[in-house]
């Protein structure tokens, strides 16, 4: 890998990023599209939780990632703060992994 | 301890936001030290955080190349798995949308947690924009330590998966998605969308099926006037 890649990279990227607030900008941007906008950021990080939690390279995941994204999730549900969400997630997957739970 | 200059009422996202990048710069660790072990000068693998920043394009780009796939593949690769934050920007994007070197700066640290914890502000455009900065902030220092650390550890590469990490990532987008979900067309188009990404995700090149989710908002598309007299 050279420089000149790193750099295609960051510029590709760079430009995707500016797509979103350049497109916004050009638009009139009414309380409706603002609705449908911020749902369809919404559903891609929801799909990216279920994406995330199902699969790695396009295969399924095994059990121990979706259980421990679950129980996180569970936790959401009842409430409880972001931090004890994502612990008890991260450690539900690893102390199924580390009891041969793949 | 935060920093002085933030508000007492932003203590709890500078909390959240410094205790998650301990895992990305754990991630971080793991793929500066990938690239080191694959023979990559320090220079790339830290080049392409500092100047990327987006974690899946860097792992998918490198991933493409150590399998030799050429510098080309793993571009589109790279950009591929990225273009989700193409509605983040959509979104989130006039949280920034102010000066230049706002402009320049936001759109460069557009991730999915600062995408992800912007939304969960809701209404409240103030503690959007400290959400949004805050968190990216963070993790841009947190994922740049991670890959000098990785840099210098010296062939040894952690594996994030052991921790759990992989779960952490998608725990946090789901409680941070989740108050949206009492919107019921909210609920209807995530529910769709989800469906959709995983339904197409064993077929399809990783980064297609999270756009293909957007086909979503269809489902709960509003119609004309109707939720305006609703």
């Amino acid at each position: 890998m050279t420089m000149a890649a790193v750099l295609a990279l960051a510029v590709g990227v760079f430009l995707v990023r500016l797509a979103g607030p350049v497109m916004r900008s050009r638009i009139k941007v009414t309380e409706r599209s603002e609705t449908l906008m911020k749902r369809g950021a919404t559903v891609v990080l929801a799909a990216l939780v279920v994406t995330g939690a199902l699969f790695t390279d396009g295969a399924f995941a095994g059990w121990a990632l979706p259980a421990g994204v679950l129980v996180g999730g569970v936790l959401a549900w009842r409430r409880a703060p972001i931090l004890v969400v994502v612990i008890a997630a991260a450690g539900t997957t690893a102390l199924l992994r580390l009891a041969g739970i793949a | 301890m935060p920093p002085r200059f933030l508000p007492e009422r932003d203590r709890d996202l500078w909390r959240d936001a410094t205790a998650m990048s301990l895992g990305i710069c754990i991630v971080g660790v793991s793929f500066g030290a990938l690239a080191t072990a694959a023979g990559l000068p320090w220079w790339i693998p830290v080049g392409m955080s500092l100047l990327t920043y987006a974690a899946t394009s860097q792992f998918a780009m490198l991933a493409v190349v150590l399998a030799g796939g050429g510098l080309l593949a793993g571009l589109a690769a790279g950009v591929l798995v990225h273009l989700r934050h193409i509605p983040y920007g959509l979104a989130v994007g006039d949280l920034y949308w102010n000066k230049w070197w706002t402009r320049l700066l936001g759109t460069f640290m557009l991730i999915d947690q600062s995408t992800a914890f912007a939304l969960a502000a809701g209404e409240d455009k103030r503690r959007a924009k400290a959400a949004y900065w805050i968190t990216t902030a963070v993790m841009f220092v947190a994922w740049n330590a991670g890959t000098v650390i990785g840099v210098l550890a010296g062939g040894f590469i952690p594996d994030p998966d052991v921790f759990g990490l992989d779960a952490a990532f998608p725990a946090l987008l789901l409680a941070l998605v989740m108050p949206a979900l009492k919107d019921r067309a909210t609920l209807i188009a995530v529910l769709v969308g989800a469906g959709i990404a995983a339904g197409t995700a064993p077929f399809l090149p990783t980064g297609v099926p999270v756009l293909l989710a957007i086909l979503g908002v269809l489902a709960a598309w509003p119609r004309g006037g109707k939720e305006a007299a609703a």
